[in-house]
């Protein structure tokens, strides 16, 4: 399909050429700055104390909750993407399949809420 | 045939690359903005010793960040802690090959252009949790829990916003969604004053997936210290500051295209419909940016509950109706009610 081609060909330059300059940038301080490295200046940050422990410690579950409502909620947009584009052919039925869909979803909404699952305290 | 491809190609390079060192130059003098709109808050003067009243202060910032020594903590990732600041940066400029500047003035006229950038901007957190973990400190990896929780709670809110704009746009091109703002009524026939709360919405959702105050949690200097970014010097630094601060105008573009007209003149009659587009566009972005800028100054900063509370129990629910109200009166009062 060369139109498919051609429009997505200055999409795929324009990201190289991003890539290029990020690259480069990155690259740069190691080739041209001074470097004098010691185990002081090379230890992690922690307040000037030598670090405690691993930092691969264990976090709140809640981050992992945001993130599975997160997919929820994000996949639903997703859906909604291709109806709001197409709203006026679907007519009064996608409208309302639609309607009947984000109506399920609120149900779980409404239920995550009521369980606490949106609470930071 | 052969030299007709090539021709093509050369002038879609030479576009790419003006396109993108205009962004830069204009990225410096953003952040050039930024620093003076904060100082004048402050009554501070702001950078002032570099140049004309300080206009070449990013570049020597730029010179310095290059020349400092690269440190790569003895504890990290090294691959990884380097790819972080990459893939940021690569990120946030990839973002701007759909964006169109004037009419037709798209470097990739894609025609799922708001979609494109929708993944870029979700891929953005990658950069973050990344620089977090891959540093192997406590304060990054926290920082980079947080940021990342930020980020996709309020993407949510921001999808929901899209959708309501492409229920009266009906297209998922970004020149088509300017050209559907096009009327007789000017600046009153743009989405904005069709899509108040949205708007608002939107506005208040991109400071915060951007982490720009007063949502920087990320890098609260109280208890955080740098945030992820701590463990980073020199242009890894830099890079990230770059994809933070090239996220923020991607958010001012997008605000200017799907609720302020892109480059359509603010009222259709002699003196301003001689302006070429493209400076209404860099204006309307200007006009944006400076909002962040005082925002910035104003506000003191969220606490992290207030913020998670903010974007699921307050903006979700409301962009989830309102989606729900935009279709029903186009459904209803056909266009009658939208246009």
């Amino acid at each position: 399909m060369p139109s498919l081609l051609e429009q997505y060909l200055p999409l795929v330059i324009f990201i190289a050429l991003a890539a290029i300059i990020a690259g480069a940038l990155l690259v740069l301080p190691f080739l041209v700055a001074f470097k004098a490295p010691d185990p002081e200046k090379l230890s992690a940050y922690e307040c000037g104390f030598n670090p405690f422990g691993d930092a691969r410690m264990k976090f709140d579950v809640r981050f992992y909750l945001v993130a599975l409502l997160f997919i929820v909620f994000d996949l639903e947009v997703a859906f909604l993407f291709p109806w709001a584009v197409a709203f006026k052919e679907a007519g009064s039925f996608g409208f309302w399949s639609m309607m009947f869909f984000l109506g399920v979803l609120t149900v779980g909404f409404v239920y995550e809420w009521r369980k606490g699952a949106l609470e930071w305290d | 045939m052969i030299d007709g491809w090539l021709l093509n190609l050369l002038l879609i390079i030479v576009k790419s690359v003006v396109l993108t060192v205009v962004l830069l130059v204009y990225l410096a003098y953003a952040i050039y903005i930024d620093r003076k709109v904060w100082a004048a808050v402050q009554l501070r003067r702001g950078p002032n010793v570099v140049g004309p009243w300080g206009l070449l202060q990013s570049f020597a910032d730029m010179l310095k960040f290059v020349l400092k020594e690269p440190v790569i903590p003895d504890t990290a990732n090294k691959g990884v802690f380097l790819l972080a600041p990459f893939v940021t940066a690569m990120l946030a400029v990839a973002a701007w090959a759909v964006i169109p500047v004037n009419d037709g003035w798209a470097v990739a006229d894609l025609n799922v252009g708001i979609l494109y950038i929708f993944a870029i901007s979700s891929l953005g957190v990658y950069g973050i949790i990344m620089g977090g973990w891959a540093s192997n400190s406590k304060y990054p990896f926290l920082s980079a829990l947080r940021s990342a929780a930020q980020m996709v709670s309020y993407e949510v809110s921001i999808g929901f916003v899209i959708i309501t704009v492409l229920l009266c746009a009906g297209s998922l091109n970004l020149t088509e969604i300017v050209r559907a703002q096009d009327s007789q009524y000017g600046i009153l026939g743009w989405y904005w004053l069709r899509l108040l709360p949205m708007f608002i919405i939107f506005f208040i959702s991109a400071l915060a997936e951007t982490n720009r105050p007063p949502f920087d949690l990320v890098e609260a200097e109280s208890e955080l210290v740098a945030g992820f970014m701590i463990e980073y010097s020199a242009t890894p630094y830099m890079l990230f500051m770059l994809g933070e601060y090239v996220a923020i105008l991607t958010m001012c573009a997008l605000l200017t295209i799907l609720f302020f007209g892109g480059w359509l003149p603010p009222v259709n009659i002699a003196p301003f419909t001689l302006i070429p587009g493209v400076i209404w566009f860099v204006l309307k972005v200007t006009f944006f940016f400076f909002f962040f800028a005082m925002v910035k100054a104003f506000v003191p900063r969220y606490r992290y509950d207030q913020l998670m509370r903010l974007g699921w129990k307050v903006f979700l629910p409301i962009s989830l109706v309102m989606v729900i109200v935009v279709a029903g009166i186009l459904q209803f009062a056909g266009s009658a009610g939208a246009n």
